[in-house]
């Protein structure tokens, strides 16, 4: 606007036009500022609060060791599907009685994926995904990363398991 | 794209955004409009201010009451999941407390906005069909204000609600309807916080905002009512200023000034949460509706120590239903073509209503206290 005015006009004009012009970009900053500043008190207490449920999960995923009461480890040729914090785990027992324990989250889109113990692999049914049952690497399908594993320690042979991150 | 900026030639240049969304939604023409739009400007402008003060404390509680749907439960998880935003989730008891003392002051914006609207004489031809959808507006902002209140479910909510649908059950035939339509059984219970939750969170919001489409169309179609003492004044005595941006930009610094006002009491006065309804327990002593309510409550118990029975509550329910029924048809009495007699006379039966009612909410108030100390 100011440009416009002063097209043309004598110097003094283009002075006062640019004091102006100062003077109203002063003015915008200055309540550019204060808009941000009520943005800010405003979105900040509504971002906690829909930030909350969230917040208390990472905090529930943020544990390291989960330990399973031993009368609950299954048969061996099964699985155990358990929550690791908040997401789900398993803890395979395979037919020569070792045990492995994997994230069953599927590293491709995030499907829980399933042991099946005939073909002695786990499988994702989203988009057909393959892992190794006692390494949790990905053999066939989109998967792009090996399961994450969990160690899994037996201090005494009736004892709980315990289940830990690597 | 160049033609039409130059054909505007008194227009400022604006950017090439604006360009490119004019040539599309052709936005040249609402500036225009906003620019032709005048709002009169004189002694009484102050009051112009109150619909859009009470429009805004309706957008607050959209805005907040989205933000309460996020973690509230209706039915029998109610109370816990109130006392979950109440104490467990991050500045929860901000928003609730935002919703509730915005919940108040739309109330009472609303009334200011009533009752000089009611002052200015501004239902007059041909605005009466703004006076008629604006008293809808406050009807519904009441039953707004009644359903949400049940939602927390804590004791006074319950009580208030049961006292609340106790009254207009004592009507003939009203009893089985509002057990079996409103309340879902024979008390107050989460069957009942369904319905008014159901009520509170999609019924009224969607009639509201018809109404108050309707409403601002309104008062867009036949501006801002002169006020008497304006109308009397020859056409160049009278003032006025540009709707857009003079008066959109005194409008936002009121909202402003609500924005504050509700922030500051939001956050100095946090709203309570009472303990948990329990239907076996006596209610609390000095229990009242909220203020809104106060003066048809008070009216009630006066007439009712005069009238005892249910003779009394049908002729306090039947004073207040004619009340209104008058107040909606006032439009008709005080016509330009009435005369100036009937003009005051309407004039001081408005002041004796606002009288009235204040001097029951006084009263009411001043009971429920002397019986709590």
């Amino acid at each position: 606007m100011p440009e416009q005015e002063s097209k043309g006009d004598p110097a003094p004009a283009t002075e006062m036009s640019e004091a102006v012009s100062r003077r109203a970009f002063a003015a915008r900053v200055g309540l550019g500022a204060v808009g941000a500043c009520y943005a800010a008190a405003f979105g900040y207490p509504v971002y906690r609060y829909l930030a909350a449920p969230a917040r208390d999960a990472a905090e529930l995923a943020a544990i390291t060791e989960v330990t399973i009461p031993r009368e609950n480890i299954p048969p061996a040729g099964s699985v155990l599907m358990f929550k690791f914090g908040a997401k789900p785990a398993m803890l395979i027992h395979h037919a020569d009685g070792g045990k492995v324990c994997f994230s069953a989250v599927c590293t491709h889109l995030g499907c829980t994926v399933q042991y099946q113990a005939a073909e002695d692999h786990i499988h994702c049914a989203c988009h057909g995904g393959v892992y190794d049952s006692r390494t949790g690497k990905n053999v066939s399908g989109p998967p792009p990363k090996p399961l994450p594993r969990f160690d899994v320690i037996e201090e005494t042979p009736d004892g709980p398991v315990v289940v830990k991150r690597v | 794209m160049a033609q039409s900026s130059s054909s505007v030639s008194d227009a400022p240049p604006r950017g090439p955004i604006y360009e490119w969304l004019n040539d599309r939604l052709g936005l040249d023409w609402f500036l225009a409009f906003a620019r032709k739009k005048t709002v009169p400007d004189h002694a009484h402008t102050f009051w112009y201010y109150w619909g859009g003060i009470s429009l805004f404390f309706f957008v607050v509680q959209l805005v907040s009451g989205i933000l309460l749907l996020m973690y509230y439960r209706p039915g029998e998880q109610a109370y816990d999941s109130v006392r979950e935003i109440t104490y467990a989730i991050d500045f929860g008891w901000l928003i609730r407390s935002a919703h509730s003392w915005s919940a108040n002051l739309m109330v009472l914006a609303v009334f200011i906005h009533m009752f000089s609207v009611f002052f200015m004489k501004a239902y007059r031809k041909p605005r009466e069909f703004g006076w008629w959808s604006g008293l809808v507006l406050l009807g519904l902002t009441m039953v707004f204000g009644f359903s949400g209140y049940l939602l927390p479910m804590d004791d006074l909510a319950y009580f208030a609600t049961q006292v609340g649908l106790n009254i207009p059950k004592s009507l003939p035939g009203m009893g089985p309807i509002i057990e079996q339509l409103v309340q879902g059984g024979p008390d107050v219970s989460s069957v009942t916080i369904q319905r008014f939750f159901a009520l509170h969170v999609v019924v009224l919001p969607l009639v509201f905002l018809g109404v108050l489409a309707f409403h601002l169309w309104l008062v867009f179609k036949h501006g801002s009512a002169l006020p008497p003492s304006e109308e009397v004044k020859p056409e160049p005595q009278r003032r006025s200023i540009p709707f857009f941006p003079n008066f959109m930009l005194k409008d936002l610094a009121m909202w402003l000034f609500a924005l504050n006002l509700l922030t500051l009491l939001a956050f100095l006065y946090p709203w309570p949460l009472g303990p948990q309804a329990d239907p076996l327990a006596a209610a609390p002593e000095g229990i009242h509706p909220e203020w809104y309510f106060m003066s048809q409550f008070q009216a009630l118990k006066v007439i009712g120590r005069y009238v005892p029975g249910m003779a009394g509550e049908l002729l306090g329910i039947g004073l207040f239903s004619m009340g209104g029924v008058l107040w909606g048809l006032i439009p008709f009495f005080d016509t330009r073509k009435a005369g100036a007699a009937r003009a005051r006379a309407i004039t001081w039966f408005g002041l004796a209503v606002v009288l009235g009612l204040a001097a029951l909410t006084v009263m009411g108030y001043w009971e429920v206290w002397s019986v709590a100390e």
